[in-house]
């Protein structure tokens, strides 16, 4: 029992980082289509898929750190950050290892975004729309429940979720950023104040 | 030393969340654009103001500091701005 703990601490933390991830993506969407609604200001978008992302991060630690130190599948570290290093399942375990890396220049660029601009922090960001499907690549491909209907339930229902997202982006892009867009920047331009210029 | 918010209308992309963490100091245009009061931050809007300037997605609004004082009449200008 003591060491078959780390490996359900991995299995529980990938589930659950599954779960958390999804909803930063879809949240990430409400936030770059500016959805908001009487009780539910922009603001709290932006505050809650950062706080989401954070905690996603705590777990998706726990599910690498776990897994590594579980003396039954020593995998080592180098398995875990460098992608397809791994003999055990390389493909599998290698998509994981390619969504943390992907992940971890998102939050690092997050972090750094006042130094690196919002240019080059936005195209890191672009990421992680890679990262989560290969992060569900690799738990159906390697996840020791991926066959259980709950966790095929779980996948289903995040794919919906981040599908839909994406829809969404896709579809609010060609509706909204023309027309307001254009008149905004008309506007500003004409009625641009002197001196508000650095 | 005091802090203003300075906004930088090029990067600005109109989201409005800095309005509405920061009613006091920044209303909104039209166009969703912000107008931002003019002079030092007071202390007890300081933390907002942080938090309003955090969640700019394109960072477009900062926290400059300004040596006028306190109380001072004029309105601080930051060099180079040339003024209103």
């Amino acid at each position: 029992m003591s060491t078959q703990i780390l490996w359900f601490a991995t299995r529980g933390a990938g589930v659950v980082s599954l779960l958390l991830f999804t909803a930063v993506v879809g949240l990430g969407v409400m936030a770059s289509v500016r959805w908001q609604a009487r009780h539910w200001p922009r603001f709290l978008t932006a505050e809650v898929h950062r706080s989401i992302a954070l905690l996603s991060v705590v777990f998706l630690a726990l599910h690498v750190v776990t897994a590594v130190i579980d003396p039954f599948t020593s995998l080592g570290w180098i398995s875990a950050l460098v992608p397809f290093a791994s003999s055990y399942r390389p493909l599998w375990l290698g998509l994981g290892v390619v969504s943390l890396d992907l992940l971890l220049a998102v939050v690092a660029t997050s972090l750094l975004r006042a130094r690196i601009g919002p240019r080059a922090w936005r195209a890191i960001h672009w990421t992680a729309y890679a990262s989560w499907p290969i992060a569900l690549a690799h738990g159906i491909g390697t996840g020791s429940d991926a066959s259980a209907p709950w966790m095929l339930g779980v996948d289903a229902a995040c794919l919906g979720i981040v599908a839909t997202a994406v829809a969404w982006r896709l579809l609010a892009g060609r509706r909204s950023a023309d027309l307001p867009a254009v008149v905004a920047s008309l506007g500003r331009g004409t009625f641009e104040k002197p001196g508000a210029l650095r | 030393m005091a802090e203003i918010l300075r906004l930088d209308p090029i990067r600005c992309d109109g989201h409005g969340m800095c309005a509405e963490l920061l009613p006091e100091l920044i209303a909104l245009d039209d166009w969703g654009y912000p107008i931002i009061t003019r002079g030092p931050i007071p202390d007890r809007l300081l933390d907002h103001a942080r938090r309003a300037v955090d969640v700019c997605p394109v960072l477009a609004l900062r926290l400059r500091h300004t040596s006028t004082t306190h109380g001072a009449a004029a309105v601080p200008t930051p060099a180079g701005a040339g003024g209103r």
